[in-house]
């Protein structure tokens, strides 16, 4: 879609920098490849979880607030879908099992940005303004002083202070339970394999998944 | 943004948050917040704490470690955006080369968040 006036801008969110470069180093896109170690989208457009996508036109205008956003298929859920669960040991066929429930629709989602890269403003994708922004994520002073706790976190875990990162960003999580950004990159940390329970934080992926169910982990779009 | 004092001058205030203290008040874009002249210190610094509880920005400090975060905004519009026209996001790309996603105005732009983890 690029030849039609489609600039892809990819933002990886990473505290640390190093883990998101050979991904990108991998794929050598052509288009821009950010590394946010912030989370800096999270406050500045109301990302939760990723993939999200936020759409904005020729005149600098958010035409789509961040949302769930898989333009193809996704190789992780895929290859998911394909291991045995019997041959894998029983807690990690737990969490598969888990991961499998969760839904993304990738056609639908190219659909609409082939609709909108045809037809601009004129797309029945294309949101007004006051849309834009009733659809973006609610933000209270939980949500705003969950953003602080994570900032703080981030900025003493990439000043040296791991130990007092975790006390902010389990504020973070306690404040905001629905920002998965905040949890998954704390909680990989510790547990890079499963994102598993460990001493400390009180979630884990398997456990904060299932309590709201792996089918609403990513929000259904709604066109 | 991460503070280690409560007053700044207006251009960090502006690239840390989004809001640029003008004569009419704090403003993002269309949206301008009328300030108390306390707002302003007398050598033309922004007051943290006035601006952030105006704006519904809530101030976090650690004592122990000396540094405080300035959430963001949640006092004009209670949604992530506060308008729909784009805020600034300038982000390092993989070599360490600064990137403004304003540099791509004029055209179409999908901004895809992913990650490693």
């Amino acid at each position: 879609m690029h030849p039609k006036g489609l600039e892809v801008v990819t933002v990886g969110l990473d505290v640390d920098p190093d883990a998101a470069r050979p991904f990108i180093e991998a794929a050598s896109p052509d288009h821009p490849s950010l590394i946010d170690s912030a989370h800096l989208v999270d406050e500045r457009f109301g990302v939760v979880n990723v993939p999200n996508g936020v759409w904005i036109d020729e005149a600098g205008i958010i035409v789509r607030p961040a949302e769930p956003a898989q333009p193809g298929e996704n190789p992780a859920l895929e290859s998911f879908r394909n291991i045995d669960l019997t041959t894998v040991p029983p807690d990690i066929a737990e969490v598969l099992a888990e991961a499998r429930k969760i839904r993304i629709d990738p056609d639908l989602y190219a659909e609409m940005l082939r609709d909108w890269v045809e037809h601009g403003s004129e797309s029945r994708y294309a949101l007004s303004p006051d849309d834009v922004i009733a659809r973006s994520q609610p933000r209270g002073d939980d949500e705003a002083r969950a953003a602080a706790e994570f900032d703080l976190g981030q900025y003493l875990h990439r000043n040296g202070d791991h130990h007092g990162a975790i006390v902010h960003w389990r504020e973070a999580h306690r404040l905001f339970p629905d920002n998965w950004t905040y949890k998954r990159q704390a909680w990989n940390f510790e547990d890079p394999v499963r994102q598993g329970h460990t001493d400390a934080y009180d979630g884990s992926w398997f456990e904060d998944v299932r309590k709201i169910g792996a089918e609403n982990y990513y929000p259904p779009i709604v066109p | 943004m991460i503070l280690d004092e409560l007053t700044v001058d207006r251009e960090t205030f502006e690239t840390g948050t989004g809001w640029a203290i003008k004569p009419e008040g704090a403003c993002r874009a269309e949206v301008c917040v009328p300030l108390p002249p306390a707002a302003r210190t007398a050598d033309g610094r922004v007051d943290v704490g006035v601006v952030a509880e105006r704006l519904g920005m809530p101030l976090v400090t650690d004592r122990e470690r000396g540094r405080s975060a300035l959430g963001p905004a949640t006092a004009v519009t209670g949604r992530a955006l506060t308008t729909a026209v784009a805020p600034e996001l300038e982000l390092p790309d993989a070599a360490g080369n600064a990137f403004r996603l304003s540099s791509l105005r004029g055209q179409k732009v999908v901004l895809l968040a992913w990650s490693s983890w």
